[in-house]
This record gives structure tokens, C-alpha cells and sequence, in this order.
């Protein structure tokens, strides 16, 4: 098996892109990469992305993609895993490369989810969890983390306040990324007084609906430094996963799958959770970067919104997260959203983030979250330059 | 997002009657049947029907409602605990969302869970009401 490095990286700004369409939003994120890695062609293309069959009408994003980025000689697919497709695609396009089938690798994340009414977005990201015994209940995306957001308050006695410092970091951080939807930062009094949309989780709690695309390129790292001034090295990448119906999971606040992702991916880097510099983690919504920050074992069970509390999750703080603004405030294209991750976290490495930028950062972890914690993606990046 | 009327007639037996299954290898009481038993991976074909009683684990009021609940929001979603040991997301009926409270008894009940329009099929199914302990105790 060979290592594997990141030699180049684009995104699109995440927004409301009416006036463009799923082709676009791929080709030009795609190619501001491939510029980016200083190349002209690669060997596949892989596209994480969730929903473009049911809200676009548009399957076969890999046959589309390679069309219209004439990229003629290159084998592409999109992969599927709900919120966590982008992370998905990673994974592939890492195993190609490491296995030595494939040398340069383009790996996409795109979504596009605002073409429909926002009922009809969100019955369709309800896909995500189990059609026939929650999704025909009435159960929405929103209510099944609103369902482990109020018993978590229950089990460990905190109220909807104490989460607020998650969604107000993320706006504080997105406030300088010219790349995020909200690019301003929120109070508390705004946190609170946003409207509830299934108790206890609010408007505040949730990260947005919206269009994106992103991408990166692979390559083995020994030709990483000959292709790139910076290259980052992909030190773990792995995968858990757990029931797909949050009810029949034995301990559904235990986010089962993110600790296995995340024990899975330490081993492979052999690093423990305060080597990390950062943690790009997935939320989604506010008590899902609670649940995170304790699978991944920055807290106890129970005393993931402490670090909230105490700032540890602020560019300052112990525990950085959500750097370029996270899902919150830079916002949750869905299937694109683990690879903005990834080049969040490259962005961090190369010492590029501006404003935000976590001194001297040489070690990041990107986690993305499929449905409500079914599948869950863990990367673990390294600066090589 | 459509209900599809094979659907409805497919699970029939679990959203009418809350059909099951008993492992026969190490006893796991599964709902919905799936023929390989989640606790310890053997095929399990028993079915054995659950008693609709348990209690609930947790609950959320959706007030913004995905499409085709719209005209139901505000209603109230949960996991209940079964008393046979497995969880099953169902809503709350005949009781007012202020009332509803974690490890609040609860039974299963039939009703109407959704209709699709003057012409559209009307799907039936489980929800649970709070079980009143005694006569009219609590
Ligand atoms: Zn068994």
C-alpha cells in the first residue's frame, strides 16, 4: 500500500446557486483543483452526492461530469452514503491511489438542493434514514436529531442555551470565509430567540439548506513534493458504521459509529485525539457536534457541550472545530459537504486559512456524518511541506 | 415524498398488529422483522407479535413539517421503548404536547396516519396515547 497525499483543492462559494446548474457547480470546482495541482487530466473521477436523482432528476453524475470537464480518458462514478457521500468518495479515490491501480484521482462533492420547495428538499434528505419505520412516521431530518437532542437535556441536564456556543463559534468563524453562506457572526440573544422548527432543536441549531460543490486531488505521496508545493498527506482514513433507524441502535446518544471511525482512524495515524490540531467535525446540527466531540473522545459521554461552554472548541480553544465556519455557518451542501471539510482542513495545513488560521497546524481530522449517525467518515491530514 | 400503496399492503402486519419476531437461538425480541437476528446474527424466522405496551424514551413537536405532513404540524414524534425490549418511532395521539413527558407510559393505538389528497390512497397505522394507570389514576 502506498501513501496517499492531497496535491491540489477548489471550491465554489456555498450559496443559492439559482443560476447555476449541477454540471457547472461541479465543473468549475473540479477544475479550480485541477488547476490548483497543476494538472490537465487524471485517471477517475469520483462524485460523493446525496440527492441529485430525486431533486435534480439527474443520475449518472460521473458520466456528466467527465463529459463536461472533458476529462475523456478518466473512469468516474458517483458514491452514495447520505451527508457522509462526499467523506465516501474520499474513501474510494483514497483506496485506488494507495492500492497502486490509479495514480491521479480527482474526488468531487457536489449538491444541489434549493432548484425544489424546501418540504420537498427535506422529504428527500429524510431518505437518509430508514424509509418504511421513521421517515413514514412524520419523522423529518430535523425531528430525528430534535429526538437525541431532548433526551440528551434529559439524561445529562442541560438546557437549550447551553448549546448555543456551537452555532455561535461556527458564525464567528464563517464571518471570514468568503467561501461560506452566513459570512456573520450571531449572538446568544439571536441563538435564543430563533425560532423552534421541532422542540427543542431551533433555526439556530440547524446548519442551512443550500448548493455547493468542492473537490480534491489525489496522488501517491512519494511524487507529492514533485506535483505540488504543499502537499498534505492523508494519514487515516476510515469508516463505522451503526443501525440505520436511530431506534434500533442498543444507545443511540453513544454515536457508535463515530467512535469507531474515529478509534479506527487514531490506529492508523497512530496519534491520539490531543495530538490534533483541529477537528473539522460534522454539525449538522448542534447536539450532533456534541455527540462528535464525544466519540471522538474529546469529552465524557454527557459533557460534549461543556467544551462549548468553556471556549475549548474556539481557533483558541483546546479543541478548534468548525475553523472555516463548519456546517453551521459555511453550510451543509450535503454531498459536498465532506470534502469543503477536507479542503478546510488542507486549507489549515498549508498555513492558508488567513484570519482563521490555527498557528503552525500540522495535523488535522475531518468527521462526516451519514443520516443521523449510521455511517460516519474520519480522515486524518498531515502537513508535508 | 409518496406513499406507495405495495407499501402499505407489504406492512401490514407490523403497522396493524405490530408483528415481530422472537429469536429462537438467544430469545432478542425484533421489531420490524428482519430474518437475522441483530443481537447474535443467526436467521431467525419466528414471528411473535408485541404487546404495544412500553414507555417513552424521547419526543419532539415538529412544527415545521417535511411534505405531506404539512397539513398535520404541529404533531408529536417519539421513540417509544417497548416493554419487550425493542424501540420503534411512532407519533403521540390524545395528548397535548405540554403533557408528554420522558417515561410516560404509553399504548399502541391505530389511526390514520396520513391521506394523499381527495383520490390519493389513506395509510393506517400505529401511534401511541398515554396509558392511564388505573381508572382514570394520574
Ligand atoms: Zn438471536
Amino acid at each position: 500500500m502506498r501513501d496517499v497525499a492531497i496535491i491540489g483543492t477548489g471550491e465554489i462559494p456555498v450559496d443559492e446557486h439559482w443560476t447555476t446548474g449541477i454540471r457547472h457547480l461541479m465543473l468549475e470546482a473540479g477544475l479550480s483543483a485541477m488547476r490548483d495541482a497543476n494538472i490537465e487530466s487524471v485517471d477517475a473521477l469520483y462524485v460523493g452526492n446525496m440527492l441529485s436523482g430525486e431533486i435534480v432528476g439527474q443520475s449518472h453524475l460521473g458520466a456528466l461530469a467527465v463529459d463536461f470537464m472533458g476529462l475523456d480518458n478518466a473512469e468516474a462514478f458517483k458514491v452514495e452514503a447520505a451527508c457522509a457521500s462526499g467523506s465516501a468518495a474520499l474513501r474510494v479515490g483514497t483506496m485506488a491511489v494507495a492500492s497502486g491501480l490509479l495514480d491521479l484521482v480527482l474526488v468531487l462533492g457536489v449538491e444541489k438542493m434549493t432548484d425544489t420547495s424546501g418540504q420537498e428538499t427535506s422529504a428527500a434528505l429524510a431518505g437518509a434514514a430508514d424509509a418504511e419505520y421513521e421517515v413514514s412516521q412524520g419523522i423529518s431530518f430535523v425531528a430525528l436529531n430534535a429526538l437525541l437532542m431532548q433526551r440528551y437535556m434529559y439524561d445529562y441536564g442541560w438546557k437549550r442555551e447551553d448549546f448555543a456556543n456551537f452555532a455561535i463559534t461556527a458564525h464567528a468563524n464563517g464571518a471570514n470565509n468568503p467561501f461560506a453562506m452566513f459570512q456573520r457572526p450571531i449572538s446568544a440573544e439571536m441563538y435564543a430567540r430563533s425560532p423552534i422548527i421541532a422542540t427543542p432543536v431551533g433555526l439556530m441549531d440547524a446548519s442551512p439548506i443550500c448548493d455547493g460543490a468542492a473537490a480534491v486531488v489525489l496522488a501517491p505521496a512519494e511524487f507529492a513534493r514533485a506535483l505540488s508545493p504543499a502537499p498534505v498527506k492523508i494519514k487515516a482514513s476510515a469508516v463505522g458504521m451503526a443501525p440505520l433507524a436511530v431506534h434500533d441502535r442498543k444507545d443511540p446518544l453513544a454515536l457508535e459509529a463515530a467512535r469507531i471511525s474515529s478509534r479506527k482512524a487514531y490506529a492508523q495515524a497512530g496519534i491520539k485525539p490531543e495530538d490534533l490540531d483541529f477537528f473539522e467535525l460534522h454539525d449538522a446540527f448542534t447536539i450532533m457536534a456534541a455527540l462528535s466531540l464525544e466519540a471522538a473522545g474529546f469529552a465524557e459521554r454527557g459533557k460534549g457541550v461543556q467544551l462549548a461552554l468553556d471556549n475549548e472548541i474556539s481557533l483558541k480553544g483546546r479543541v478548534p472545530m468548525a475553523t472555516m465556519g463548519g456546517l453551521k455557518a459555511r453550510g451543509h451542501p450535503v454531498g459536498a459537504t465532506g470534502i469543503y471539510q477536507v479542503v478546510e482542513a488542507v486549507m489549515q495545513l498549508r498555513g492558508l486559512a488567513g484570519a482563521n488560521q490555527i498557528p503552525g497546524a500540522r495535523l488535522g481530522m475531518t468527521q462526516n456524518i451519514g443520516g443521523s449517525g449510521a455511517t460516519v467518515i474520519t480522515h486524518i491530514f498531515e502537513a508535508m511541506s | 415524498m409518496t406513499t406507495k400503496v405495495a407499501d402499505d399492503w407489504r406492512l401490514r402486519g407490523q403497522r396493524y398488529r405490530l408483528e415481530g419476531e422472537r429469536c429462537e437461538h438467544c430469545g432478542e425480541m425484533i421489531f420490524p422483522p428482519r430474518d437475522i437476528c441483530p443481537a447474535c446474527k443467526k436467521p431467525t424466522k419466528t414471528t411473535h407479535t408485541l404487546s404495544g405496551r412500553g414507555e417513552v424514551y424521547t419526543y419532539s413537536t415538529v412544527l415545521s413539517a417535511p411534505q405531506g405532513f404539512e397539513v398535520y404540524a404541529p404533531y408529536t414524534v417519539a421513540i417509544i421503548k417497548l416493554e419487550e425490549g425493542p424501540m420503534i418511532t411512532a407519533q403521540l395521539t390524545d395528548v397535548a404536547s405540554a403533557d408528554i413527558e420522558i417515561g410516560m407510559p404509553v399504548e399502541m393505538v391505530t389511526r390514520r396516519i396520513r391521506t394523499q389528497g381527495d383520490d390519493g390512497p389513506i395509510t393506517y397505522g400505529y401511534k401511541f396515547r398515554p396509558v392511564f394507570l388505573g381508572q382514570g389514576a394520574e
